[in-house]
């Protein structure tokens, strides 16, 4: 299609059943912003009901319906297994690999589009499907999933209602919409990169995601299967996960044949759900390490070991997921084993990590909002990475599972660490994309709270954790004498919970005045910075660059003595 | 910069072009797919006391007939895609369309197996068994299903690209071919698994 096409094109054509990788990149960036702010809306109620149990929120409560005024368990539990479910799989994978993953890397390899772009398309509109039947089951009857973001059988297929079904379908097109996605960048990134583009010159961001989509490729289906048989489960009254002599309430269970597997769930469940993990860290990472070297204007330190580093990581990411399962009497054998292969998959991730600490020093560092962001990201990803080695072995987990510990582990490697790299990587191609800057003073007004708000939040968690706080309790543990002394910090998370939405304003602010009236770059690099995709038109046009490019160097030639400015971009044949 | 490279010739360093790539990853997921349905099988059956005998349920000879049926449609499948490599479309068409006879056919028997067993009231619930047959057939019958729409559409309208892009219609032939040799092979596990053991 040549480039005069792209302007004749019908709206309907171009901006909503869209096959060119940029917008379909936008469309799951923000539709998947829509979704994080909705799941962190979750996260405050939840909130409230820890902090002031049984007491009906004040002014929205009585617009949420009776089971919100006060809140009932049941609600709780609801808002606690969609929060779960959609900040993983709705917000964050899509920002991190459907957004990211979708503008940048045929960018940064040079090429005019995805490898199938009709396939990238169906795999948004699977996106959104998967996230209209996930939000459509909060409004039916009995409500939305409420068996946890894991779905933990026979709790699940036992659940009433059909919210667990919806979630089952929701779940099953927001797998085949990943599975499509991953096939697509990963073909994208054998079959199309530049010339003279060979593999250690790609940029850390591209090696992440094909790493990533890897994982998404294979962990993936083994979910999809779990989906199918808790689906025959529920539906169909198989007995996959139901074992025998079931007793509820009471009552022993009729309609089932019993024989099931339990574990089997957890097992297939985690086989993904491990693998996940990395899935959501590894862009994260890929952003940062852009942002790192583009504003330290020098190479990245040990480029070659953390792309060795990430490979590792991805094949070690299938062999750990039992370490989720500890405490389920699986047996001290495969404890012992997933102990020991969680202890290495802890060497690549601190490789990775200690090579981005390594690469400040002796930098010329240049501070802007994305270098801030990605500054804060290193120290944040570590507390939540050495935090999760405690998790890892088995006799410390019989303390810490299932409680605030591990809620605040997990979120210290999310919140101030994926989705901190996912607010700087929106600041950073922000001026590719639009043309545009984002302002710098509303950038620190959101950066600097949020940095001191996310730690107010989860560093409490720890303490209360530690005191042995369970995280599914909907009144944050009232009755239990040995968390009394922690119940107070409730209150602390709340105020600053409360305190991170509001800081999340200018951010909000920022992002749309800039689209319309930010100031304009006089320079198609403004961030001076030699990947390919700075050297596209700005914002690119449908095809992407005016002319086919050709790859003489690394990703990351900032500072080369001899050049007359300190950077050579990736398609700059002599130094000059 | 508006062609998307590599869609019909292959790339030089990987030999492959997009869509075969494509296929094989997509083949992959598909293997980790199957892969966790078969582990379940295992599990299921090292934790049951009685599990049943497949010969003793299930009709053997009617898995036997749809396993040699399912082997001759992956015959004629990948004579379809020769004669296009040998520019003879009526070949093509005759291999084809006898693929296409070939899985309505195997269709058939599946459904007419499910039948008798929903006869004797045997339902998916009647026992992790049964669970696990209807479940693991059935989502192979459901391949099987997917490969016969894209067949057909490959035959009727789609034939039409061999006058504007034979090439890429060979390549499409190919490919559809990969998906319908690997379905055959889930097949291969299956039969003895369930029927046999």
């Amino acid at each position: 299609m040549s480039e005069s096409h792209s302007h004749d094109l019908p709206f309907w054509r171009k901006y909503i059943f869209s096959t060119d990788h940029k917008m379909i990149g936008l469309q799951y960036g923000l539709t998947a912003l829509c979704f994080l702010l909705f799941g962190f809306s979750l996260m405050l109620l939840m909130r409230w009901e820890l902090a002031n149990p049984e007491t009906a929120i004040p002014f929205i409560g009585k617009f949420l319906g009776e089971s919100f005024s006060p809140m009932t368990p049941d609600a709780y539990n609801e808002l606690g297994a969609m929060h779960g479910t959609i900040m993983v799989f709705l917000a964050i994978v899509p920002l991190v690999v459907g957004a990211f993953g979708n503008y940048v890397v045929p960018l940064q390899i040079g090429a005019p589009d995805m490898a199938f772009p009709k396939l990238n398309m169906a795999s948004y509109w699977a996106y959104f499907v998967g996230g209209v039947v996930m939000f459509a089951s909060f409004f039916i009857p009995d409500g939305a999933a409420k068996s946890g973001w894991t779905s933990y059988a026979p709790l699940s297929v036992l659940s009433i209602g059909q919210g667990q079904t919806f979630w089952l379908l929701g779940m099953v097109f927001l797998i085949t919409s990943s599975l499509l996605g991953s096939i697509n960048i990963i073909t994208t990134i054998f079959q199309l990169r530049a010339k003279g583009l060979t593999f250690m010159r790609l940029p850390f961001f591209v090696w992440a995601q094909l790493v990533t989509n890897f994982l998404l490729l294979l962990a993936f289906p083994p979910l999809e299967a779990a989906g199918i048989l808790q689906l025959m489960d529920r539906l169909a009254h198989t007995s996959f996960f139901m074992p025998s002599g079931l007793v509820i309430s009471g009552q022993p269970l009729e309609g089932y044949s019993g024989g099931g597997s339990v574990l089997l769930w957890q097992h297939l469940f985690w086989f993904l759900a491990h693998p996940e993990v990395y899935v959501l860290i590894l862009p994260a990472i890929g952003i940062i390490a852009e942002i790192l070297a583009n504003n330290i204007r020098k190479p990245l330190w040990g480029y070659y070991s953390m792309v060795w580093a990430s490979i590792a990581l991805g094949f070690l990411s299938f062999v750990v997921w039992a370490h989720h399962m500890y405490l389920t009497g699986m047996g001290t054998a495969i404890s012992s084993f997933f102990q020991a292969t969680t202890m290495i998959i802890s060497i690549p991730s601190v490789i990775i990590l200690t090579c981005l600490f390594i690469s400040l020093w002796g930098g010329s560092i240049r501070i802007n909002t994305p270098m801030l962001f990605a500054l804060a990201f290193l120290p944040m990803f570590g507390i939540g990475g050495l935090t999760g080695l405690p998790l890892g072995l088995s006799s410390p987990d019989i303390h810490l599972h299932d409680t605030y510990y591990v809620i605040a582990h997990f979120h210290y490697i999310v919140a101030p660490g994926t989705i901190f790299a996912i607010f700087a990587g929106i600041y950073f191609w922000f001026p590719k994309v639009t043309g545009r800057r984002m302002n710098e003073l509303l950038g620190h007004l959101h950066f600097w709270p949020s940095l001191f708000l996310m730690n107010c939040i989860f560093i409490p968690m720890f303490t209360q954790g530690m005191m042995g706080m369970s995280r599914r309790l909907y009144d944050g543990g009232m009755q239990y004498a040995h968390v009394q002394g922690v119940l107070n910090l409730h209150g602390m998370i709340l105020y600053s919970a409360i305190g991170l939405a509001i800081f999340q304003l200018p951010f909000i602010i920022n992002l749309l005045w800039s689209i319309f009236k930010g100031p304009k770059v006089t320079s198609d690099n403004p961030w001076d910075a030699t990947t390919l995709e700075w050297s596209t038109p700005t914002p690119p046009p449908h095809g992407n660059f005016s002319h086919e490019p050709i790859v003489y160097r690394g990703p990351y030639e900032y500072s080369v003595p001899g050049a007359s400015k300190d950077f050579v971009p990736q398609d700059q044949e002599v130094v000059k | 910069m508006d062609e998307i490279p590599y869609t019909i010739k292959a790339r030089e360093d990987s030999g492959l072009y997009n869509a075969k790539l494509g296929i094989w990853l997509f083949l992959s997921s598909e293997v980790m797919l199957f892969g966790a349905l078969f582990s379940t099988y295992i599990i299921l059956r090292i934790g049951s006391v009685d599990w049943p005998l497949g010969s003793s349920i299930l009709h053997v000879h009617l898995g036997a007939l749809n396993t040699l049926i399912l082997i001759s449609s992956s015959i004629t499948m990948i004579m379809a895609w020769v004669s296009l490599k040998q520019k003879k479309f009526d070949t093509f068409r005759l291999f084809q369309g006898a693929t296409i006879l070939l899985t309505l056919v195997f269709l058939g028997i599946k459904l007419s197996e499910y039948s008798a067993k929903f006869h004797h009231h045997l339902y998916p619930s009647h026992s992790t068994f049964m669970a696990i047959y209807f479940t693991l057939t059935g989502v192979h019958a459901l391949h099987i299903l997917g490969g016969l729409v894209v067949n057909s559409y490959n035959l009727g309208p789609g034939s039409k690209m061999w006058k504007t892009n034979p090439e890429q219609f060979t390549n499409r032939i190919e490919i559809s071919g990969l998906y319908w040799h690997f379905v055959d092979l889930v097949w291969l596990f299956l039969f003895p698994v369930l029927y046999l053991t």
